[in-house]
């Protein structure tokens, strides 16, 4: 079974709020999560309200956790529609409607590790509690951050602090090396003498990292940033085709198969489609 | 007052409480347990099994529109066989009662289906989803053709134990809902549950293509609800005595109440589980709530209430002293011919 830990659904006050170059962070009170949140989890919000006209939780991944009033969870966002818009509008004190923590976290190592961590955009939120876990188990950790522009970069001070080292690369060139972290991705490898490759953030970004990790010869664990409409199992539109242990290939929930993947287990070139090959698939059928 | 007697009646079975899930919004339960017993709930009712393992379609799969959103999920689903040997065994276990949903591209699939779920421990009520393409017949959707959905019904209700009530859920997507429910009905179908998705498409401005995989996909959530009241009322209108299990934008007590209003045995909570995976404790609270506050002892005496004048006495005097009530003697329509649709 692909159910981990017990998630929890709660209502707790928004503590703080900050603005974090583009983006905007949020540390709401919810108790029972810091307890129980693991490196790579994430949290489903209600957005809009009561009666709010948006339906669907939006999931962000858990960026830290404190014990502040009994238990407070930090996660990081972009504004790109309505029900991020309204979540940046949100001040201390406002309530929110939480439900977590959900999904597979990242595998860490059983011996200690030469770890490199590769973040796109605020995909690399999750990476630094994952960075103090590994840390904590004696493992050395490089960072390598990238995003379009500076202001889109998360984290970098953080990286550059508890890193061995920290690479940042930036589209235009305005923070770190001009280009993306996949650029940069192979020497921190070597450098480092790195053992497996963490990463999250874009689609295309995690394909080709999974691809450097592979011709590398190390094990690459990926966090998906896919779309979902409930965070818990029940709805099936995060999907996306993984290769199982049986070498079949099935289209797997993002958010309780994953959002951690092995990135060689994924279809890359295949997602957004069903492959012929998947177990069950029926090419042109159409049923709703 | 003690609390309100919230069972409720699907033909000759009982239920504790009127709130089911909806197909294809709770999967087959598990992942909804983690917040909440589901022996609670009047029952589950599972996402449509199919014979084989399904892959679904590709994605995006979900769009969110105003008050609703959109799926285009494909019926992606483990297969009768992992069904019978993992789900249905650990819904017995949790001492759910499980409606199985089973949806098929064929008359055949369906009567094997029904088949192979004869005999099988822990069924309640069998639901069959006919929303689906008949592939013997271009794709024509069974919901929308009077023969072709009485022809799934009469091939389910005969592979099925006689103890296990069939329902068939119809599409609100027809000219005349009344027609497809009278051609179930007189095809075996014990009851109704209305209503599935209604069909619908979004375009991303962006990208200017369609936003689902699919292309198209079923709307749901509070959008619909007018819909299903709709259907709800017209089907009971017709036939008053056929039990219909209401579906379509339930995401509080006053919104099942309304569906109850309407004529509508029990109420499935679908897209509302999405947004809060309690929702369906919630709502059951909610509905009792009500219920109490309007000075209601028994759920079953509102069945189909709406459909009396007003001033209708409703704890008092209305129907035999039995939950469910579904045909009570001495009631009376008052119908003119304009109501009539």
């Amino acid at each position: 079974m692909t159910v981990s830990g017990t998630p929890i659904q709660l209502r707790g006050p928004v503590l703080t709020r900050r603005q974090a170059g583009a983006y905007v962070s949020l540390t709401v009170v919810a108790p029972g999560i810091p307890e129980q949140f693991r490196p790579g989890q994430f949290v489903a919000v209600a957005v809009g309200g009561e009666g709010s006209a948006m339906l669907l939780r939006r999931a962000f991944s858990i960026f830290d956790v404190k014990p502040d009033h009994g238990g407070a969870v930090e996660f990081v966002f972009a504004v790109h529609g309505k029900g991020t818009a309204w979540l940046a509008d949100r001040r201390p004190r406002d309530v929110l409607d939480l439900v977590g923590p959900l999904g597979r976290p990242f595998p860490l190592p059983r011996y200690p590790a030469h770890c490199v961590l590769v973040g796109g955009g605020y995909g690399s939120a999750p990476l630094f509690t994952l960075a103090d876990r590994l840390r904590g188990r004696g493992c050395r950790v490089d960072f390598v951050l990238g995003a379009a522009t500076a202001d889109r970069v998360f984290g970098a001070l953080t990286a550059r602090r508890v890193g061995e080292t920290a690479r940042i690369t930036t589209e235009d060139g305005s923070l770190g090396a001009r280009g993306v972290v996949t650029d940069v991705l192979p020497s921190v490898i070597r450098e480092s003498q790195g053992d497996v490759v963490y990463a999250c953030g874009p689609m295309p970004m995690l394909r080709a990292v999974s691809a450097l990790a592979a011709r590398a010869g190390i094990p690459a664990q990926v966090a998906v940033e896919e779309t979902m409409a409930c965070g818990i199992g029940v709805c099936m539109t995060c999907v996306l085709p993984v290769i199982g242990d049986d070498d079949i290939t099935r289209m797997v929930r993002s958010c309780v198969d994953g959002p951690v993947f092995r990135g060689d287990r994924v279809r890359w070139n295949d997602a957004g489609t069903v492959p012929p090959d998947a177990l069950g698939a029926t090419a042109g059928v159409k049923v709703r | 007052m003690d609390g309100v007697d919230m069972r409720t009646r699907l033909g000759w079975i009982e239920l504790p409480n009127p709130i089911l899930t909806a197909s294809g919004c709770a999967a087959s339960g598990r992942e909804i347990a983690q917040f909440f017993d589901i022996a609670r709930l009047g029952a589950v009712v599972t996402k449509s099994i199919m014979l084989a393992p399904r892959a679904g379609r590709p994605t995006p799969r979900m769009a969110e529109t105003p008050s609703g959103m959109l799926n285009s999920i494909g019926l992606q689903g483990p297969g009768i066989d992992v069904f019978l040997r993992r789900d249905l065994p650990w819904l017995l276990s949790r001492r759910a009662r499980a409606v199985v949903s089973i949806a098929g591209g064929s008359v055949g699939e369906y009567a094997e289906l029904a088949r192979r779920l004869h005999g099988a421990p822990g069924v309640t009520a069998i639901e069959v989803n006919i929303s689906c393409p008949n592939v013997e017949d271009r794709g024509e959707v069974f919901a929308c053709n009077p023969l072709a959905a009485s022809d799934v019904v009469a091939a389910v209700r005969e592979a099925s134990g006689a103890d296990v009530p069939v329902f068939a859920k119809l599409s609100p997507d027809v000219t005349d809902i009344v027609e497809i429910a009278r051609a179930c009905v007189e095809a075996g179908a014990d009851g109704l549950s209305l209503i599935n998705t209604l069909l619908g498409m979004a375009i991303d401005t962006e990208r200017m293509r369609p936003v689902l995989g699919g292309m198209t996909g079923g709307l749901s959530g509070p959008a619909i609800r007018p819909v299903a009241v709709r259907c709800i009322w017209q089907v009971h209108e017709a036939m008053p005595e056929v039990p219909i299990i209401g579906v379509g934008g339930v995401g509080s007590g006053l919104d099942a109440l309304e569906l109850i209003l309407a004529g509508a045995s029990a109420v499935s909570v679908g897209t509302a589980i999405f947004n809060d995976p309690g929702a369906c404790m919630r709502i059951l609270r909610e509905l009792d709530d009500a219920l109490s506050e309007r000075g209601i002892a028994r759920l079953a005496d509102v069945i189909g209430l709406a459909h009396k004048p007003s001033g209708h006495p409703t704890s008092t005097g209305l129907g035999p002293g039995r939950p469910g009530g579904l045909s009570s003697p001495g009631r009376r329509h008052v119908l003119f011919e304009e109501d009539r649709r």
